[in-house]
């Protein structure tokens, strides 16, 4: 009985810790965030409406650094046309993250996950990755890994435009 | 004597002001050793990555500004999400990391207790436990034996 307790207790934990697995067409997972600067939450579902660039990144990954200005441009580019860069910093210092968007410049919104709930949430195995949700809010990209100018004019740009 | 009780009031307000409130109560060796670098998953004190050493400048400025080990490791939590605490917190699953152990040796004790009072109340053999004597030739085989390594 004791045995089948303690195999039952370890079986939950380490069911508890595994990552989400999630796919196209699903719901992108959602949840209000604290800004990583100013007061106030954000979540997906308050661009319902508009499509949402989702990028986790966090200030000590090199390939965010260079990820940074390409999504940026994007953002400046397409947000007049319905699309919305959010990026969701994870496993990072607070400080170091509002320096990183000081130093590339960032315009677009950030919010801030404490700890890997997020980066759980979205199945992620590390940073930066990129969702791209549609406006109805299901996921239409899954890119785990950082995005250039190729990839955004190739595979994002054209499932918003289809979509038009 | 205006100005004496200026000095000893400057002096009194020099005593309270924050700088000196601020002493250190803890120390950086005192609380790395207690907590995990998130990003690297394995404790502060072994991590050497760049997101290390900016969680113990992090923990050096909460030391600097006077916080005692436990503002600092609530401070931690708030930033880096409860994972940072090497040590289960005492509360939800984490609980079991407690719990499990504990109703372990207590169950495992409980157990070893009942077996040894099951032993010791077991009935012993009807005569007492006393042996049959040997068959006479078993006893004549004994003494040969015995009369074989008689020194």
């Amino acid at each position: 009985m004791a045995v089948l307790a303690v195999v039952g207790l370890l079986g939950f934990g380490l069911l508890s810790k595994g990552e989400a697995q999630i796919s196209v067409g699903e719901r992108a997972p959602d949840r209000s965030l604290p800004l990583l600067e100013g007061r106030g939450d954000l979540a997906i579902a308050d661009f319902r409406g508009r499509w949402v660039l989702v990028n986790l990144w966090a200030s000590w990954c090199d390939p965010c650094r260079d990820e940074a200005p390409e999504l940026e441009r994007f953002w400046r580019r397409e947000r007049d046309r319905g699309v919305t860069v959010l990026g969701i910093n994870v496993q990072d210092n607070s400080d170091d993250a509002r320096s990183f968007v000081r130093a590339h410049g960032l315009t677009y919104p950030h919010t801030r996950s404490i700890g890997d709930e997020r980066s759980a949430a979205f199945g992620s195995t590390g940073v930066p990755e990129n969702f791209l949700v549609d406006p109805h809010g299901r996921l239409a990209m899954i890119w785990r890994g950082p995005v250039d100018e190729r990839l955004l004019a190739e595979r994002v740009t054209p499932l918003i435009e289809e979509a038009r | 004597m205006t100005r004496m009780l200026l000095l000893v009031a400057g002096t009194l307000v020099a005593l309270s002001s924050p700088v000196l409130a601020a002493e250190p109560r803890t120390n950086l060796a005192d609380v790395e050793d207690e907590v995990m670098c998130p990003i690297c998953g394995t404790l502060l004190e072994l991590a050497e990555a760049p997101q290390a050493d900016r969680q113990r400048a992090f923990i050096s400025e909460l030391i600097a500004g006077g916080r005692t080990k436990q503002q600092i490791k609530d401070e931690l939590v708030a930033e880096y999400g409860p994972r940072v605490l090497a040590l289960p917190r005492g509360s939800g699953f984490e609980l079991s990391a407690y719990l499990v152990p504990a109703i372990a040796f207590a169950i495992g004790t409980l157990a070893l207790a009942l077996g040894i009072g099951r032993w010791r109340r077991r009935p012993g053999p009807p005569d007492g436990g006393r042996r049959p004597p040997p068959s006479d030739e078993d006893a004549q085989r004994l003494e040969a034996d015995l009369a074989r390594f008689d020194l």
